[in-house]
This record gives structure tokens, C-alpha cells and sequence, in this order.
């Protein structure tokens, strides 16, 4: 069964359509890349995904749930956790602090009257299982630096992290890639591919750099002015001449 | 027909008051990305030169405009440019809003320490025989009014086509958009902001010439009034649009005189619309309009090169210094505690029972800005509402006074999360000018109300009384207000180190990112608010029970803007700072003025001697302080301190150096145990 299926989305901004019934799914447990060239509707897509725009028309269904009405914080509860593509951080405090606040989240425990009660404090299964995150993200000697500290190869893998605090069974990953040089290109998709096959969860891959998405991805889907022009297994796909002159141009 | 033709064309003379401040502030923030809350004190201080100039010392009208308009205006503008605001280019919009303010409160003092505004009555505009009256459709305008609407047009005018048709208005833009990519494109920043803050002071300088004739007096209070009027302009135009900020200031007059023609005089909403309506407007358009909504504020891409804020003293130090540290503040607290209630005088009690209500006050702009990142204008109304609330209970309702205090507090708070679900959707700027609207609109009509404040005579607010201890004495009282200040101390840290305060400095850092997390960043601000209002709730009814009355000068909301000055030039982030910030506002006026300086001032030279200086000489000195907030997010004395303490620590790490290894702060420890008192 699929976990995320979005149906005959459709955005317009001011006439132009960004996006035009576009219908993408996700199975549990499956690497999926999304692609396209700049202005083809990827990050609309994205926004309508998350809440942060709401579709004109079409709708997107989560483990069976409607989405429509759902406020972003709210499906971020439900389970999509999600990165940035240009990386959104909380200035000032150290990754064991993003992680902290996400599994506070996670685990509810976070109510004003426990801080009065000197029980905002992180207890030793927080600590444990924020340890565990850093351990698994290789992070664990940056753990208690300062984010502003840190380069930008770390600071996605701090936002990766602190998507998975949160167990979600669906990770959008928004351009991890970008600003990264091939070797941390690299690196990076060998932690997702290991973290990934440890944690099991769904990923949703939103990228430019088509090695990067042949190396992880099992099935893609491919944007082009707002519609998808094609989609299904990644070497089927690659190999389809459409796909090749819309978006890879031919140097492929 | 000829009434309503009439009241129109006299709203417009009015509105095109508003207008010339609209438009000059609107000038402001386009071109220097301030929201410079103290242009109406800019204005003030060339309407206070060509006053002295043209009526007190009689020179012609000509050579005082030059003097006043054409010299002195843009010279401020100039001033201000070079000393302060050209290092806050790329500042956070909040850090350059702080600055505004605390010349707001600053630069009225300096002007009237030469300037006596009491006698500056009848002032005469720029264009001779001003009075004589000219009659059209019904309505009476004289030459002055004239002079007012026709230099407003002209003054919009010229600026819509100043950033329509020059390069100069588009490299102001730019350089106000991202002064190093402005650089980075061969445009001089430096000279650009200089031209931008000399014309938007010479559009300062000349309102203040000619508003006065229709205030009939010179005073700062009524500029920063007519001020507020013209923000309600300014947010109509988002903040940018000279044309709609100009439409929307002759607009507000038209409306107003309207309700003043037509309304009758003697019915409530008389009475209470029509002096309130510029804040009404603003707080409307403020929530209502879908432009300001989500809005970003302008903030310069190029911002992430600059280093992180510092983290306050306390997260910095070693383990044995912050026993030190602790041990001697204790000890010092200690002796002062032990001389305040053995050996201290009433006056000296009555200090430390204000101190310690202040500081209980002050805790609550800790939260809200050392906390969660926001300014509130609006603490001194949240006080006031715990103080009249609690007062009306206890005299009206004859109920026990500590119950009072207590609900004073939720009062606060539910009306500061109210006023917060609406306003919290805007975030920066316009929730600060938000709680501003919200404060005035208080001061001048709820306030009046007889069932709030009791009318002509404040309400008397007795003295809690606890099963058998009564508070009427003041040392008991003292005793009180200290457990108190206690709790609240000890409930701020508390939610700074737990949950909340994560969430919200989460909120603070991103809040895409802390939504896709999943926290809801309107429900963690809205707790913010009303925590921080329930607090300054609590304080506001500590007061009114230590004065007898809740009186309430002791709550305007200029009182408030002044509060934020201070605590936020000596330390807003911690509990500690909040003290300070009470030490500071009960003691300067009381003691530092009228006793200390002038002794030390007698005693260092022999040339000078000063029996006391003047009380208004604190906002000057406050007011300046706030301007190295940008430099200082975390206090003047909290910055020091950090570096006093740093001094310390190397020298007992060179101490300790001979006998074990090198000792390095334990920042994890310090990170996670927030233990900064």
C-alpha cells in the first residue's frame, strides 16, 4: 500500500500553472527522487506536499488520511519529516539541542507546567536515544558545538537528524545535495543509503544531480513545466528520450 | 450637502498633517531600513530651534527655516547616520527599532535641557500672516493649513519620483536591501545611507516647523501622538509605498473629522472613538491586512557572515569560578538584605520593595524578549491590568488581597494571549508596533473608564493580609514582594532552560524548520505572551498594593517604552539582568541623580559643583544606553561582565596551569543546565 499518494495536483500563481494534476506516490520503505529542471514546479510541489501552499485543486493523502485541512506542524507529527534546501537551522543552539526539541516533540512531554516543575530538564532516555542519532549521523564529536560553528555538509546531516528524531516514516529531502562538492555529495548519500537501510523509512528525493539521484533512488518521477512527463523504474526512465531532451539535455 | 463638503476639506488639511510624517517615515524605513520610531522627536527638535529662533529671539521667519529646516535637520540626520545606525546596516531589523527607541526617549531631554516647552505656545508656520483665513465650499482654511497641504503634496510627490525615475532612489534601496551586495555592485554605502538619513531628517525637520500651528504648541508629546497616527498611514503603504502612505494619512483625517462633525458629542462611542481612532486603525490594518500577513521583514542575504551573538557570562565560565561567582553574589545580596531590613531607613525599605516589584516586572520582558525574541511595547498596560484588576477586586469585591494579586496576573495573562492570537501572525516589527497600538489605545480610553480605573480618583489597593500576618508594614511587604520575585525568578529560568524555552528559541532560530518538526510556533509564542503578561500582571498589583492605589501614570504607555529601554540596555536575557534593570530605574532617579554623581563630581574637580542633577537626565542616559543594544544583544553589563569574568578565568587557568592539567569551561555542562541567575 502506498504511504504518500498525491492525486491530480494542481497550483496556479496569478494565471501561470505551476503545476498541472501532477500524481506522485511513495511506498513504505522506498527511496523515490523527484526531478526536474529550475522552474519546472518541484519546490510548489514540495510546498503543497508540507501545507505550506494548499493545492487549487487534487489533494494528498497520507496513510490513508486527507491532508488537505492539515496544518504543517500538525503532518510533521503525522510522520513526513522533512529538510531545507537552503538549510534552516536554529541559530545559537548545538545539534544535541536540535535533536532535544525534536524528540520533545516526538515524545509530548513538553507541557509549561513540567518546566515550572523543574521537570523540563531531558531525561536519560532523551539523552540516550539523542546520543544514538548522533552516533548513527557520525555527529557525536560536533554533538556540543555551536551550529553557526559547523560546515555546511554537517549542518544537512543535522538537519537529516533532526527530521528523524522526530521517526517520521516519510523524509522529504529537499536538495540535500546542493552547495555540497562531489566528495561530500558523496559521503552524504552513502550516510542516507546506511541510515536509511538501518531505519526503514520512506524517502522522497528532491534533487538536481542526477548521479546522486541514479545512485539512491529506485523509481523517479519527472517534472517538466508543471507536468510530469514521465515516470517508473530510474534506468527506464533515464533511458526514455523525452526525459532525456527536456531535462538532461544530451549530455547523459 | 455644504456641512459634509466642509468637514472633508478640513480632514484633509488635517490628514495631510498625518501625511508629512507618514510620508517622512515611510522616507525612513525605504531608505535606511529603520523603523525610526523617533522621527517625531526628530521633527520636535527643529519645530523646538525654529521656535526659540523665530518667536523667542525674534528673527525672521527665512533665516530661522534655514536654521532649523535646512541646517540643523538634516545635520541630526547626519549624526545619527555616522554615530550609530551606518554599523547596524546589517543588524536585525529588532536591534535598529531598539536603537529608534531609545532615541525616542533620549533626544526630547537633550533638546529641553535648552528648551522650555511649557512656554512655547502660539507658534507661527512658515508663510507670513499665517492666520488669515480663506473660506471654501463652507469650510475655513487659513494659510498655514495651505502652507501644510501644499508642502505635503510636494514632498510626496517628489519623493514617488525620487524612486521612480533616479538612480539615487534605487541605489538607496539597494543599499538598504543588502549594503554589501550594494558594495559588491560599485555603490559607496557609506554615502548612500548619509543621503538617505539627510533627507529623511530635512522631511522630519520640516513637519516639525509646520505642525506646530496646528497643535498650538511645541511639545514632544505631541509629535510622537501625531507620530502614532502617521504609523497607521505608514503600515497602510506596508511599510513602502509613499503614494498609499500619503492616501491612506489624508484618509485618517477625513474619517476623523467626520466622526467629530457628526457624531454626537455626548454618547460613549463619541467620547471614546474618536481620540482613539488612530490606534484603532492601526491595530485593524495591523491584523486585518493580508499584505503584512507572512510578510518578511528585509534582512540582508549576505547576514550569515556575521558571527553568532555571545552566549551570556554564565555559559562561559569554569566550574570553580562559577562557585566564586555565586558565592560572593550571595554574600553580597546577603549583606545588602541584612542592612535594608536592620538598619535601613523607610525611604531605603520603600527602594527595596520597589526594586524588587520592578524587578518582578521586569522578568516579564526577559520572557518575551531574552526568551522568545519578540518586543512588546505593551508590558506597562499588561502591569496596569494586574494592578486595577486586582484593586477593583479587592475594594469592589472585598476579596482577599493575595487572591487579588494572583488573579490580577491571570487577567494579564489572558488578555496578553488575546491580544497575542491575533498580532502573533505578523512577528517583528509589526507585532512590536502591534502591542504599541494596543498600549495607547489603552492609556487613552479603557483606561479612563470609571470601572476600571475608578475614574478622577484612583482605586484604593490595600494590603494583602495572609491568615494571621498582616503586610501593611513595609518591611513584611518587602519580605513579600522578595518571595515573590523568587517564584518568578525561579519559574523564568526554569522555562528558559525546559521545553518551552527550546521550542521558542527553535521558533527564534527558524520557524519553517521548527513547524517541520512539528511544533506550532503560534502556540509557543502565545505561551510566551501570556506568560510574560501574566507576570508583569502580578508585578502591576505588587505596586498598586505598595502605593495604596492603583495609580495610573504609574502604567502609561510611555512609561512602558521607557521600561523596555532599560532593561534592555542592562541585560534582557536573564533573570539577573532584570534585577539589574530594577537597581537601575528604582536607585538612578532616587539616588544616583540627586546624591552620587553629584558627590563624585564634587569631589574629583574643584571647579564645578553640582547640587544634583536633573531627574530627566536618566532618559538621556538610558535612552543612549539602548543604542548599543546592537552591539550588546545581551546588555551593556552583561557583556562586561562576560568579559571581567573571562579575565578571571585565565588567570586561575594560568594558576592552575603548575599543579594539573589545563582546565577548559565546561560549555556542555553549562549549555544544558542553563544555570544563570
Amino acid at each position: 500500500m502506498s504511504l504518500l499518494v498525491a492525486e491530480g495536483v494542481t497550483k496556479t500563481f496569478a494565471g501561470i500553472t505551476a503545476l498541472d494534476h501532477v500524481d506522485l506516490d511513495v511506498k513504505a520503505g522506498e527511496i523515490v527522487g523527484l526531478i526536474g529542471p529550475n522552474g519546472a514546479g518541484k519546490t510548489t510541489f514540495f510546498n503543497c506536499l508540507l501545507g505550506i501552499l494548499r493545492p487549487d485543486d487534487g489533494r494528498v493523502t497520507f496513510d490513508g488520511k486527507d491532508l488537505t485541512r492539515v496544518a504543517t506542524h500538525k503532518r510533521a507529527r503525522l510522520g513526513i519529516g522533512r529538510t531545507f534546501q537552503r538549510i534552516e537551522l536554529f541559530a545559537g543552539m548545538t545539534p544535541r539541542d536540535h535533536f532535544l526539541v525534536a524528540e520533545r516533540v516526538r515524545n509530548g512531554r513538553g507541557a509549561l507546567w513540567k518546566d515550572v516543575l523543574f521537570l523540563g530538564g531531558p531525561s536519560s532516555d532523551e539523552n540516550s536515544r539523542v546520543d544514538a542519532m548522533l552516533e548513527l549521523l557520525d555527529l557525536s564529536p560536533v554533538g556540543d558545538r555551536p551550529i553557526e560553528s559547523l560546515s555546511l555538509g554537517v549542518g544537512r546531516l543535522v538537519e537529516i537528524g533532526r527530521a528523524l528524531m522526530t521517526e517520521p516514516k516519510l523524509v522529504l529531502l529537499d536538495e540535500p545535495s546542493s552547495g555540497l562538492d562531489r566528495h561530500e555529495t558523496e559521503t552524504l548519500g552513502g550516510q542516507l543509503r546506511t541510515v536509511q537501510r538501518e531505519r526503514g523509512f520512506a524517502i522522497l528525493l528532491v534533487e538536481h544531480d542526477v548521479d546522486f539521484v541514479r545512485s539512491l533512488v529506485e523509481r523517479v518521477f519527472v517534472l517538466d513545466f508543471g507536468t510530469l512527463i514521465a515516470s517508473g523504474l530510474t534506468d527506464d526512465v533515464f533511458a526514455d528520450s523525452a526525459v532525456r531532451k527536456a531535462y538532461l539535455g544530451d549530455i547523459v | 450637502m455644504e456641512k459634509l463638503l466642509g468637514a472633508i476639506i478640513d480632514g484633509i488639511a488635517f490628514g495631510c498633517v498625518y501625511a508629512l510624517l507618514a510620508v517622512g517615515l515611510t522616507l525612513a524605513y525605504k531608505t535606511s531600513g529603520v523603523f525610526n520610531i523617533a522621527f517625531g522627536v526628530q521633527a520636535f527638535a527643529s519645530g523646538a530651534i525654529y521656535y526659540q529662533l523665530h518667536v523667542t529671539d525674534g528673527w525672521g521667519i527665512l533665516p530661522a527655516f534655514v536654521i532649523a529646516v535646512i541646517i540643523v535637520a538634516p545635520l541630526i540626520g547626519l549624526i545619527l547616520d555616522r554615530a550609530l545606525f551606518r554599523y547596524l546596516r546589517s543588524a536585525p531589523p529588532m536591534a535598529r527599532l531598539i536603537t529608534a527607541l531609545g532615541l525616542l526617549v533620549a533626544i526630547p531631554q537633550i533638546v529641553l535641557l535648552k528648551f522650555d516647552e511649557t512656554d512655547a505656545v502660539n507658534p507661527t508656520g512658515i508663510v507670513p500672516g499665517g492666520t488669515v483665513v480663506y473660506h471654501v465650499f463652507g469650510a475655513s482654511l487659513d494659510r498655514d493649513q495651505l502652507s501644510i497641504m501644499i508642502l505635503a503634496l510636494l514632498v510626496a510627490a517628489g519623493l514617488s519620483l525620487l524612486f521612480r525615475y533616479t538612480a539615487l532612489g534605487i541605489r538607496m534601496r539597494a543599499v538598504v536591501e543588502s549594503p554589501r551586495m550594494a558594495e559588491l555592485s560599485g555603490t559607496d554605502s557609506d554615502r548612500i545611507s548619509s543621503a538617505s538619513w539627510m533627507l529623511s531628517s530635512l522631511v522630519a525637520g520640516l513637519a516639525g516647523v509646520l505642525l506646530p500651528t496646528v497643535t498650538q504648541q511645541v511639545g514632544d508629546l505631541y509629535y510622537t501622538t501625531l507620530l502614532t497616527a502617521a504609523i497607521a498611514a505608514v503600515v497602510l503603504g506596508s511599510l513602502t509605498s509613499i503614494p498609499l502612505a500619503f492616501g491612506g494619512a489624508v484618509g485618517l483625517g477625513v474619517v476623523q473629522e467626520l466622526l467629530n462633525r457628526f457624531l454626537p458629542t455626548n454618547s460613549v462611542l463619541a467620547s471614546n472613538l474618536r481620540p482613539s481612532l488612530p490606534f484603532v486603525v492601526l491595530f485593524l490594518v495591523l491584523i486585518l491586512s493580508p499584505r503584512l500577513r507572512n510578510r518578511k521583514e528585509l534582512s540582508d542575504p549576505l547576514a550569515s557572515v556575521d558571527p553568532p551573538p555571545p552566549a551570556p557570562a554564565s555559559g562561559q565560565r569554569s566550574r570553580e569560578l562559577t562557585i566564586g561567582t555565586r558565592a560572593a553574589g550571595v554574600l553580597f545580596c546577603a549583606g545588602v538584605g541584612y542592612y535594608v531590613f536592620f538598619h535601613g531607613n523607610a525611604s531605603v525599605v520603600g527602594q527595596a520593595i520597589q526594586v524588587a516589584i520592578y524587578a518582578i516586572i521586569f522578568c516579564s520582558v526577559v520572557v518575551i524578549t531574552g526568551i522568545a525574541g519578540e518586543v512588546s511595547f505593551a508590558q506597562a498596560t499588561f502591569a496596569g491590568i494586574g494592578g486595577f484588576a486586582s484593586a477593583q477586586l479587592a475594594t469592589s469585591a472585598g476579596m482577599s488581597v493575595v487572591l487579588t494579586i494572583i488573579l490580577g496576573g491571570v487577567i494579564a495573562a489572558v488578555i496578553g494571549a488575546l491580544l497575542a492570537i491575533p498580532a502573533l501572525r505578523l512577528g517583528g516589527i509589526f507585532l512590536t508596533l502591534a502591542t504599541y497600538a494596543f498600549a495607547l489605545f489603552f492609556d487613552n480610553v479603557i483606561v479612563s473608564l470609571s470601572w476600571v480605573s475608578g475614574g478622577l480618583f484612583p482605586i484604593v489597593a490595600p494590603r494583602p493580609q495572609m491568615g494571621s500576618i498582616d503586610f501593611a508594614s513595609d518591611k513584611s511587604y518587602l519580605a513579600l514582594c522578595l518571595v515573590i520575585l523568587l517564584i518568578v525568578g525561579v519559574v523564568v529560568i526554569q522555562v528558559r532552560s525546559g521545553t518551552t524555552g527550546r521550542y521558542l528559541s527553535a521558533v527564534r532560530g527558524s520557524e519553517v524548520a521548527a513547524a517541520s518538526v512539528g511544533i506550532n510556533p503560534m502556540r509557543a509564542r502565545i505561551v510566551a505572551f501570556a506568560l510574560s503578561a501574566g507576570i508583569a500582571g502580578i508585578g502591576g498589583a505588587l505596586l498598586a498594593s505598595y502605593e495604596g492605589h492603583a495609580n495610573k501614570i504609574d502604567y502609561s504607555a510611555t512609561l512602558g517604552l521607557f521600561w523596555v529601554v532599560i532593561v534592555v540596555t542592562l541585560g534582557p536575557r536573564t533573570v539577573e539582568g532584570a534585577i539589574q534593570a530594577a537597581i537601575g530605574f528604582v536607585l538612578f532617579p532616587a539616588r544616583v541623580l540627586t546624591d552620587w554623581l553629584p558627590w563624585l563630581i564634587n569631589h574629583v574637580q574643584p571647579f564645578l559643583h553640582v547640587n544634583s542633577l536633573p531627574v530627566a537626565t536618566q532618559f538621556i542616559f538610558f535612552g543612549l544606553g539602548a543604542v548599543t543594544y546592537a552591539r550588546h544583544p545581551e546588555g551593556v553589563l552583561e557583556a562586561n561582565k562576560g568579559k571581567s569574568l573571562a579575565k578571571v578565568q585565565s588567570v586561575i587557568d594560568r594558576f592552575k596551569r603548575g599543579s594539573t592539567p589545563k582546565s577548559t569551561p565546561d560549555v556542555a555542562a553549562a549549555g544544558s543546565s542553563g544555570s544563570a541567575l
